[in-house]
């Protein structure tokens, strides 16, 4: 268990990185606290494997220092900073049984028989894996592969942390929860810092308490996926997080409104105090499920025309257009659907605003 | 893995059926039909049974070449597969090194068989072959180095060649498949704390399962059924201390003009490829697999 | 310094390697009376007579040609097919599926010559005596089967979780095979070409036998080296050096799909 540091950690996988567009990961100073549950987030290629790597040790960082409660461990290969990685497919010893495999690191750091033995059972409980102790690894399935994974992280008792690189991504989907039910106990019963990266924002939301989200290289928001979801702070946050992702509307300040084009939005008095101050090109953010739409007139309301509507079962996307802008809303089932014509309305206290991509607070 | 169950897959194996079944089967009927009649002329054939078989499997020279074949391809297999493993796990895996190495290494396979044997004959020369000069020169043998001079010395320049000629195949194989395990095994190997060997053994090795079957069934078969390398390089000879197999068939049958026991010979030297490539193939198969789960 | 090791063991056995070679390439720039007079390390006095002969004389540069024209449809041949058929064996289960697979090596343990007098006749009865295509079909035999078994390994490799996922995504199975699978397995298609193609471009036998004067290969032209006065050995020497070149082109050419393997984090 440890707390993890990024100081000033840059990386490229050129030699001689010239401009920003070279580094894989541009200037990132992070914290993960001992015994925390962090997913990274973000699309392919924004560098969060190269991060995971960088923490882990299998890839020494061009710039800054890597501080494992508080020492440098900057310069040290993997297996000195106690760390266990599970990969997006399951990384065995094909020629051993489950038990070798669990018992494996032990046995490289010099553990004796009966001190391996007693570990190795207790990881296999808490994975469920005790029946198949004796079975040769390669013969199993999927799922259960990939535990023997984690196993070998976990049956060192001294494991700093335990980094995920996309690990359900070979699974059955109907035994995807299962395993992420799985992850979250072994969190819970352990307090093991765990770091966990995907792309899949629900597997992210569900798994981490801090969410960290990355865009080409950055780190763009660190918070709880509530406070990620209601407060983002970068477009792009707003943007990726949530499905269908938040509305952008180029607008101007007039005021306590937003104007955009002929339409008036009245906007929370602070946030139009502190867009009028902030420069740069500015934008209405709202989320799909906190636009309302109605088919009639209302007052405020802006009228727009009806483009499409998808049915996702319990809810619907309504994409509707105004004024040459696309906007789409989230509709409950019930609620009925306009036809043609319908009102938006942007009410003041979810309506955000951005500047230069950026949250106006 | 689980595969589907679907016999319509025999479409995507047609052709492959088809082409091959033809080029065989047709030889294999005319062999059949030789070896079991006695030809003394167009339309003049006796059957005679398993007469052509007996006077084969009971023939003393056949004997003697069949034991130096054994020999032969056995030491072939002993010294080519971890020597072969061996380079390929010292090739480099990026950058321009690459490249070179791979070039190198196929030249000796690239060249004519034939003229194989011949540059090996230069090569050894004691008047105009670097070998056979260099040999000489340190002047520790009895009897100056020549490759027929003595059977060891014909035996060390055929090995020498074969080695040369087709360890690059083995090595070939195994970097191809060393290259396609996934970096991620190496890299929770050193998580792991394992040290080279430990990774050799666990993680390369199991993984070159599929290529080493390949390379030993094609050493085994390709040196068993060997003619133009020793051929040229010896004739056989000296005496018939290099006389393997197919040279003697080719003697057979084309001094006697025999067809009869020349085919009887053909289907016993293949069965006996046949049945050591199945041992070869089933133990390979087998080898450090587990029970799997239904 | 293990690392260093192991380079400086490579490098010797490179070295063990080119030396005959590079004995043929001394010869190849001697004269026939000058390799046969005196032992010499290189070529004192360099004559590229061997090579001009080889450049100026069809009957020598055609058999280079000819040779590649057959090679070359060969292994374009042995790879279409034998790429449904190793899918087939990697991914399905079907009758006689075990036996079929080990039945396509048989068809290599068996001497060549055994092949000769049938494939003769049968190439005369369809009039294909001397052409390319028959010396490509005559080599299907031995490379099919090897290029079924090399690429049957490399293709169980891949996981079939990776089909289902495409096939799930809407991708057709020609889409699936060209543009996912086939790079997936590119060391393995690598390193089939290249052997089909050694293997046809080394083969005496069956080129000698179908060929007589249109499609006649440089093996069996070198063969040719022997006259009244001995072997012309500069002669031979350059045809050795140059049957290596479109070989060694070849693997070139493959050499990154050769180096590159396969990484599953990018799929």
């Amino acid at each position: 268990m440890a707390r993890i540091q990024f100081d000033h950690i840059a990386h490229s996988y050129y030699p001689n990185p010239e401009t920003p567009a070279d580094f894989a990961l541009k200037e990132i100073n992070a914290i993960w606290e001992d015994g925390g549950a962090y997913a990274l987030l973000g699309p392919s290629g924004c560098g969060k494997t190269t991060l995971l790597n960088v923490i882990s040790g299998l890839l020494r960082p061009s710039r800054g220092r890597v501080l494992y409660d508080g020492t440098d461990v900057t310069d040290s290969p993997p297996e000195k900073r106690n760390i266990a990685q599970v990969f997006q497919f399951p990384v065995l010893y094909d020629t051993m049984t489950v038990a070798e495999n669990l018992a494996f690191p032990l046995k490289n750091r010099g553990f004796n028989k009966t001190d391996t033995a007693q570990r190795v059972k207790e990881v296999a409980e808490i994975l469920d894996l005790t029946t198949d102790l004796n079975k040769k690894a390669a013969g199993l399935t999927a799922d259960a592969k990939q535990k023997i994974s984690l196993g070998r992280g976990l049956v060192r008792s001294d494991v700093a942390a335990v980094l995920f690189d996309e690990p359900l991504t070979v699974i059955d989907p109907h035994l995807k929860w299962q395993l992420r039910r799985k992850l979250k106990e072994i969190h819970e019963q352990l307090k093991l810092t765990l770091i966990y990266v995907t792309h899949d924002q629900v597997e992210a939301l569900t798994f981490a308490s801090k969410v960290i989200l990355m865009y080409e290289g950055e780190i763009v928001q660190i918070g709880t996926p509530q406070e990620l979801f209601e407060n983002p702070r970068h477009k792009f946050v707003g943007y990726f997080i949530g499905s269908p992702g938040m509305n952008f509307i180029p607008c101007s300040i007039d005021g306590q409104t937003a104007r955009v084009g002929e339409n008036s939005i009245l906007l929370d008095p602070e946030t139009a105090k502190r867009g009028s101050e902030a420069g740069g090109s500015l934008e209405l953010g709202i989320r799909p499920m906190h636009l309302q739409v109605t088919g009639s007139s209302v007052e405020d309301g802006i009228p727009a025309t009806v483009k499409s509507v998808e049915d996702q079962g319990s809810f619907r996307i309504l994409t509707a257009t105004f004024d040459g802008h696309t906007v789409r809303a989230r509709i409950p089932e019930g609620q009925p659907l306009p036809d043609k014509k319908l009102w938006l309305t942007f009410p003041a206290h979810r309506t955000k605003l951005f500047a230069d991509e950026r949250l106006v607070i | 893995m689980e595969k589907w169950s679907d016999n319509r897959a025999w479409f995507l194996v047609l052709p492959v059926f088809v082409i091959v079944a033809f080029s065989a089967i047709i030889p294999l009927m005319t062999v059949v039909n030789y070896s079991i009649q006695d030809i003394f002329g167009p339309g003049n054939a006796v059957f005679v049974g398993t007469e052509w078989f007996e006077e084969m499997l009971t023939d003393q020279r056949l004997q003697d070449a069949l034991w130096r074949q054994f020999l032969f391809s056995g030491l072939v297999l002993l010294i080519e597969i971890p020597l072969g493993i061996l380079i390929a796990l010292a090739m480099p895996k990026k950058g321009w090194g690459v490249s070179a190495s791979l070039v190198t290494i196929a030249i000796p396979l690239l060249i004519p068989w034939n003229v194989i044997g011949t540059i090996w004959i230069i090569f050894t020369r004691p008047d105009i072959g670097l070998f056979g000069v260099g040999i000489n020169s340190l002047d520790l043998l009895e009897i100056p180095f020549d490759h027929t001079a003595r059977p060891s010395y014909a035996w060390i320049t055929l090995m020498a060649m074969e080695v040369w000629h087709w360890t690059p195949l083995v090595a070939l194989l195994c970097y191809a498949g060393l290259r396609a395990i996934p970096e991620a095994y190496y890299q929770a190997a050193k998580i792991d704390g394992a040290s080279s060997w430990a990774v050799f053994r666990y993680i390369q090795l199991p993984k070159m399962r599929g290529v080493l079957t390949i390379a030993v069934l094609l050493r085994w078969m390709d040196s068993f059924l060997i003619y133009a390398e020793p051929f040229a390089l010896t004739g056989g000879g000296p005496g018939n201390s290099t006389t393997f197999l197919s040279i003697y068939l080719v003697k057979l049958a084309t001094g006697q003009f025999d067809l009869g026991p020349a085919a009887a010979f053909s289907i016993i030297y293949f069965l006996i490829v046949l049945l050591f490539s199945f041992v070869f193939y089933q133990a390979l198969l087998h080898v450090g697999k587990g029970e799997k789960i239904a | 310094m293990k690392i260093k090791k192991r380079s400086f063991a490579l490098l010797f056995y490179f070295f063990l390697l080119i030396i005959p070679i590079y004995w043929m390439l001394n010869m190849s720039l001697r004269s026939n009376a000058d390799i046969l007079s005196t032992f010499s390390l290189y070529p004192a006095n360099i004559t590229f007579k061997n090579y001009i002969k080889v450049f100026t004389d069809p009957t020598w540069y055609s058999g280079y040609i000819n040779a590649l024209i057959y090679v070359s449809m060969n292994t374009v041949m042995s790879l279409a097919f034998a790429l449904p058929a190793a899918y087939a064996f990697s991914r399905y289960k079907f009758l006689g599926d075990g036996q079929m697979f080990f039945w396509l090596l048989t068809n290599r343990m068996a001497p060549p010559a055994v092949f000769l007098l049938p494939y003769f006749q049968l190439y005369s009865t369809f009039n294909l005596i001397d052409t390319h295509i028959a010396v490509a079909l005559a080599h299907c035999l031995f490379n099919v089967p090897l290029a079924v078994w090399i690429l049957e390994g490399f293709m169980s490799g891949i996981p079939k979780e990776i089909d289902e996922t495409a096939f799930i995504d809407g991708y057709s199975f020609p889409r699936f095979f060209l543009t996912l699978f086939i790079p997936l397995i590119r060391a393995g298609v690598g390193v089939t070409a290249f052997f089909c193609f050694m293997f046809s471009w080394v083969e005496l036998l069956f080129a000698r036998t179908l060929t007589v004067t249109e499609a006649k290969p440089i093996v069996a032209t070198m063969t040719r080296t022997i006259s009244a006065t001995g072997l012309d050995w500069g002669l031979l020497a350059a045809n050795g050096v140059l049957t290596i070149v479109p070989g060694a082109l070849v693997i070139w050419f493959v050499r990154n799909h050769l180096a590159k393997g396969f990484a599953l984090g990018r799929v």
